[in-house]
């Protein structure tokens, strides 16, 4: 048993990671030498100023932004959902997007904020199929059927996003679809972090704010409506503020898997199942974790590793070495 | 043994049928349950207990008829203001998350705290005080999943108490227990009735009703066969009718035992 006062400190101490991490990615790229940047060039170097303030923060601030909605949406939809391996893009989102970025890059040939438009629209489309397929099934429960209704849906995309790749000219097209369905950071501006920045502030306010509470939520219904909520109302409004969070950032990086998955468990084993604690630390380190992995992807290689390939990697590795060690609060959800 | 005379909880020609399916539960069900008492609804399985219980609480909604709670529609209370009114043990309860057990009897806490607010500790304390009604504060760090279904029965139950409810449901609440547990759930229900509590809980056991109502509910096929104090309605003859079955009750040393002409000798235990 962890207490309360311990479980602040561990949320105290996920912060100055994440401070921590994101100053140091600062330094962290390929100029003037790979990984690492002296501090005082930052001071000296015009050009390293340049370089930090157009192209670096921008892109650190978005990778902030895609690691907590992701992770912060994965943890409400494994909540609402009474799922430990739901993620956030299951309801059609991640797919969808897939989907309206592979159709502008192969039919249109668009340009950058074209694929993003059409992913966001495709993204929501998907969620919107997956809820009206679900609302028209005649099958098990609510969330049964909401479960069952991406699954469909996103299949349905994914089989869209192969024909797509299928008749993609290999040369010129197929890389950057494959490129987008890998998820990257590369090509983001300040235009494209003031995009996400304000959407993706209010969901996730709206997520902390509702972070005891998400509790009940998780709960039966006959149990949660007992307990004052309402519980399918404030269900949806938690569903439509993390998928709006994900359909936007995944609108601009593409599909960057695990996040959503796993940050959600780490940080339910650092801080135990309340999500009045477990909330803001997936926040937090789904913030880090995404930071750590686009520098990574920006400074390793002299070309961009896709950082959805990063976050699988690391991420696999880090849940893996986390769940085989002594947990430090008992987690036993997966076994039952 | 009742205290007062007005009702708690007031049901009158309630219809209702679940949704998609031809089959009425209820065709015009009516009853008055009294304040501050405790009551047992009996009847064979399928017989509609649970549903009168979900009926009250707002989980269902009726097709007709009106339902009262200390005398007002059900439909003018807020959803915060039932949860302060009315608690539920449901008969099953899954917890996908592997809360702590004073977490989760803090969520008891929900309706007298506002919309976004977290609990205090005034709250903790509360909860720890339903932890101890119902005997399990050594419980109170372990993981809700290690537990066993007796002593998770147990939790549900100081969850509601937590809720400090003025009416309080309880779907088959002794089901998984033992006796040990048993006794201390049944005392808990009757401290409840003398601090004011009306408790209404479904059970197969009529035995158990015996031992505990003092208001008694036999509901058979959707209607109630008998309704009222329970040395007038706890009878062979009622009970006969209500689980189709020859059933006797036989007085022994003031307590009230039920023998059914079932093959095991026992009366029927359903799932």
């Amino acid at each position: 048993m962890i207490t309360n006062r311990q479980r602040r400190q561990t949320l105290w101490g996920l912060g100055l990671l994440l401070l921590a991490v994101t100053g140091l990615a600062i330094f962290t790229g390929r100029y003037p030498a790979p990984v690492w940047m002296p501090f005082r060039l930052l001071f000296e170097d015009p050009l390293a100023q340049r370089l930090v303030m157009n192209l670096r923060l921008p892109r650190i601030l978005a990778a902030l932004l895609l690691g907590m909605s992701l992770a912060g949406a994965g943890t409400v939809l494994q909540m609402i959902f009474h799922n430990p391996l739901v993620e956030p893009g299951f309801l059609g989102v991640s797919q969808g997007a897939a989907f309206g970025a592979a159709l502008s890059i192969v039919a249109l040939q668009a340009p950058g904020p074209v694929i993003q438009a059409s992913a966001a629209a495709f993204g929501c489309l998907g969620l919107a199929f997956s809820y009206l397929l679900a609302r028209r099934m005649r099958y098990g429960g609510w969330t049964l059927r909401l479960v069952l209704a991406g699954i469909a849906v996103s299949a349905l995309f994914s089989a869209g996003v192969g024909i797509l790749k299928y008749i993609a000219d290999p040369l010129t097209q197929l890389p950057e679809l494959v490129f987008w369905m890998l998820g990257a950071l590369s090509s983001v501006t300040w235009t494209d972090t003031l995009y996400i920045l304000p959407v993706t502030a209010l969901s996730l306010g709206v997520l902390l704010l509702m972070r005891w509470r998400l509790n009940l939520l998780a709960l039966d219904d006959a149990t949660a409506l007992s307990l004052g909520t309402a519980p399918a109302r404030e269900r949806l409004l938690l569903l439509v503020a993390a998928v709006t969070a994900t359909s936007v950032v995944v609108s601009v990086a593409g599909v960057v898997g695990w996040i959503g998955l796993i940050v959600p468990h780490l940080a339910r084993r650092l801080l135990g199942a309340d999500t009045q604690y477990a909330l803001p630390g997936s926040l937090l380190l789904g913030g880090a974790f995404a930071v750590v992995c686009d520098s990574i992807a920006r400074a390793a290689l002299s070309g961009e590793i896709p950082l959805g390939i990063l976050t699988s990697l690391i991420g696999a590795l880090a849940f893996s070495l986390l769940m085989m060690g002594r947990p430090r609060f008992d987690a036993r959800a997966l076994q039952r | 043994m009742m205290t007062s005379h007005t009702p708690a909880v007031t049901l009158s020609n309630i219809r209702f049928s679940y949704n998609g399916h031809t089959r009425t539960v209820f065709e015009a069900l009516s009853l008055a349950i009294p304040a501050r008492s405790v009551t047992a609804v009996l009847g064979p399985n399928g017989a509609g207990k649970s549903t009168l219980l979900h009926l009250i609480l707002g989980l269902l909604a009726p097709a007709a008829g009106e339902i009262l709670l200390e005398q007002r529609p059900r439909r003018a209370f807020s959803r915060r203001e039932l949860g302060q009114l009315v608690g539920l043990v449901s008969q099953e309860e899954t917890i996908p998350f592997s809360f702590t057990v004073l977490e989760y009897v803090l969520l008891g806490r929900a309706p007298h705290l506002s919309f976004l607010e977290t609990p205090g500790a005034q709250d903790f304390e509360v909860a720890r005080r339903a932890l101890a009604q119902v005997g399990a504060v050594e419980m109170a760090s372990r993981p809700i999943q290690a537990l066993s279904g007796g002593e998770r029965q147990l939790v549900m139950i100081a969850r509601a108490l937590a809720q400090q409810p003025r009416i309080l449901l309880l779907d088959e609440p002794t089901s998984h227990l033992d006796l040990s547990n048993k006794g201390r759930v049944l005392n808990v229900i009757r401290q409840l009735a003398n601090d004011g509590v009306t408790s209404i809980f479904t059970t197969h056991e009529p035995e158990l009703a015996a031992s505990v109502a003092d208001y008694v509910v036999l509901m058979h096929a959707g209607e109630t066969l008998a309704a009222g104090a329970l040395d007038e309605v706890f009878t062979s003859e009622n009970l006969s009718r209500t689980y189709e079955v020859p059933v006797c009750v036989l007085q022994v040393a003031g307590r009230r035992l039920v023998v059914g002409e079932t093959p095991a000798g026992t009366t029927g235990r359903g799932t």
